[in-house]
């Protein structure tokens, strides 16, 4: 018999593994929800998987009483399009400071500092400032997000440039490459699919100071909504919203690896035509 | 004048005495390899070929100007690894190398000049023998093939001189050989001027014209970095026989096992 380090399981098998864990926390809150329910059918804490559906169909297919929206999707919308902006703005910030810090000796004397004093300001702390500054509306939260995550991106950007070779940039020179030629093809194309991975990594964040600042002032968005139910202990709301936000969430992690696998092959370890080099 | 001239060079860190009074000259389109122990300067004076480094004290010189303080198109170079861009295909490693001086703000070339680029990249991927790998990534060839390819990168643009930094200390004696062909085929070929370092010291006899050893002269057991190394023989590599070599093997501080591993390693690659 092999080691157990040696064994892997089969395509079903693996399927069925990955499944279990999510099946068995339906099967857990089921049975909970309906011990709690059956002893006091009023109760809020954890409504039934019916009750739960019936919910979901309020918010995503029927339309508002009050104002005819079909508020899932509106606060879906919203969401998504400060979190776009935020975290879009992160990266290209990510990119272009962190570059210039890990290329040019000038620049990082200049800025690595003061973007390391920067990254350990809890961006949490500042969100009364920003609220001040730049009001109650969308900017202030696109920038929480930025500057919750960007100083992460920089740095994380600019250690990765550095570890580029040495021997690769002396050797771009020795064929007759300027620095901003040098910046063009060799360090950017390979800082790419490590700005994707930084993305990926910053994205829990993101949606944290999203949802933080959405609750504290917002008139639609996801976050927005489960703090407002939560005045009515709406669990039927709130428990499919966060279920949601982790399905958008895990979307987008595994749709920015697939785009890198797609334009960076190499970064991966495969060939050209995407097979294993 | 000289081609290239060192007038008492100095290479100090600190208190640290890397290089002592190196004088040398070298005429254009000599082979010379460079033996000597770790730590004895050799890195460091090819550094300072490179322009990576500045000597401390004396000058180094290129047709009697100072050598440029950074890299630049007349100064190839070869390193042991990591020579080669992990994000281009073989053809767009020898491209990119056509690319940086001829475009601009753009990095690349477009319609007949990049196609001409790519013509003459592909004719000299021809000419080391990886015409059949012309769409891979580096990461899927083997470190001959690598080697292969930085060798074509590096000499796409006619350097005047071609520095490799142990270009083959990474692969298998058979390998090896059929590196030194090309390397020697090349070097003909071009009549560029050549600086090697190596390990291994029958590599050194083998190829070239002359041999350079590294050493220190001067040594203080209480101190060892109070002295730095030079070239403590200077070699036309024609008039070596094989007192010579075990003398320099002894020199080197060759332990004996050392020299029996180069033994092999000689009869290997002769077999």
């Amino acid at each position: 018999m092999k080691r157990l380090m040696n064994r892997h399981p089969g395509s079903i098998g693996r399927v069925f593994l990955t499944l279990l864990p999510f099946l068995l926390v339906v099967l857990a809150y089921a049975i909970a929800s309906d011990i709690r329910l059956s002893e006091n059918p009023s109760d809020k804490l954890l409504p039934s998987l019916t009750s739960i559906g019936s919910a979901v169909e309020r918010m995503a297919f029927e339309p508002s009483k009050r104002s005819g929206d079909y508020l899932l999707w509106v606060d879906t919308l919203a969401s998504l399009q400060r979190l776009a902006w935020g975290v879009g703005i992160s990266a290209l910030l990510g990119l272009v400071v962190g570059i210039a810090n890990g290329v040019i000796p000038y620049v990082r004397a200049n800025l690595s500092p003061f973007v390391t004093a920067l990254s350990l300001i809890p961006p949490m702390a500042i969100l009364p400032i920003l609220f001040i500054v730049f009001g109650l509306g969308e900017l202030s939260k696109v920038v929480l997000i930025v500057v919750g995550t960007a100083p992460f991106i920089i740095r994380d950007l600019q250690s990765r440039v550095l570890e580029i070779p040495s021997e690769q940039l002396i050797k771009a020179q020795t064929l007759g490459a300027s620095t901003w030629q040098v910046i063009l093809r060799v360090v950017l194309p390979q800082i790419l699919p490590r700005l994707l991975d930084a993305v990926r990594l910053s994205l829990g964040a993101s949606w944290l100071f999203l949802i933080a600042a959405e609750a504290i002032a917002a008139t639609d968005g996801l976050g927005y909504r489960i703090f407002l139910v939560r005045r009515y202990l709406a669990m039927d709301v709130i428990l499919p919203y966060v279920a949601w936000i982790t399905l958008l969430a895990f979307i987008m992690d595994y749709a920015l690896r697939k785009v890198s696998i797609k334009l960076y092959p190499w970064f991966h370890g495969l060939s050209k035509q995407g097979t294993a080099a | 004048m000289s081609f290239i001239e060192a007038k008492a060079l100095w290479k100090e860190y600190g208190d640290n005495t890397v290089l002592e009074r190196v004088s040398v000259s070298v005429e254009e389109g000599e082979f010379i390899t460079i033996v000597g122990a770790s730590g004895c300067g050799k890195t460091t004076f090819l550094k300072m070929l490179l322009g990576i480094e500045t000597p401390s004290r004396g000058e180094l010189l290129l047709n009697g100007r100072p050598l440029p303080d950074e890299p630049d198109s007349d100064r190839g170079i070869v390193f042991q690894k990591y020579s080669v861009f992990p994000h281009l295909t073989t053809l767009e490693n020898v491209l990119i190398a056509k690319e940086f001086p001829k475009a601009g703000l753009t990095g690349r070339l477009f319609g007949k000049r990049r196609k001409a680029a790519l013509a003459e990249a592909t004719e000299a991927l021809q000419a080391v023998g990886l015409e059949h790998a012309l769409d891979k990534f580096p990461a899927e060839l083997s470190g001959g093939m690598q080697q292969r390819l930085a060798i074509a990168q590096s000499l796409i643009n006619q350097p005047k001189i071609l520095l490799l930094d142990e270009p083959f200390g990474a692969l298998d004696p058979g390998i090896r050989a059929d590196m030194h062909q090309l390397t020697l085929e090349l070097w003909r070929k071009t009549g560029i001027t050549v600086f090697m370092i190596t390990h291994d010291l029958t590599e050194g006899f083998y190829l070239g014209t002359r041999l350079w050893v590294f050493d220190k002269v001067r040594d203080d057991p209480h101190s060892p970095d109070a002295y730095g190394a030079t070239i403590t023989y200077d070699i036309p590599v024609g008039e070596c026989d094989h007192r010579t070599l075990q003398k320099l093997e002894g020199s080197l501080g060759g332990d004996k096992e050392n020299t029996e591993q180069r033994q092999q390693d000689e009869q290997v690659t002769t077999v």
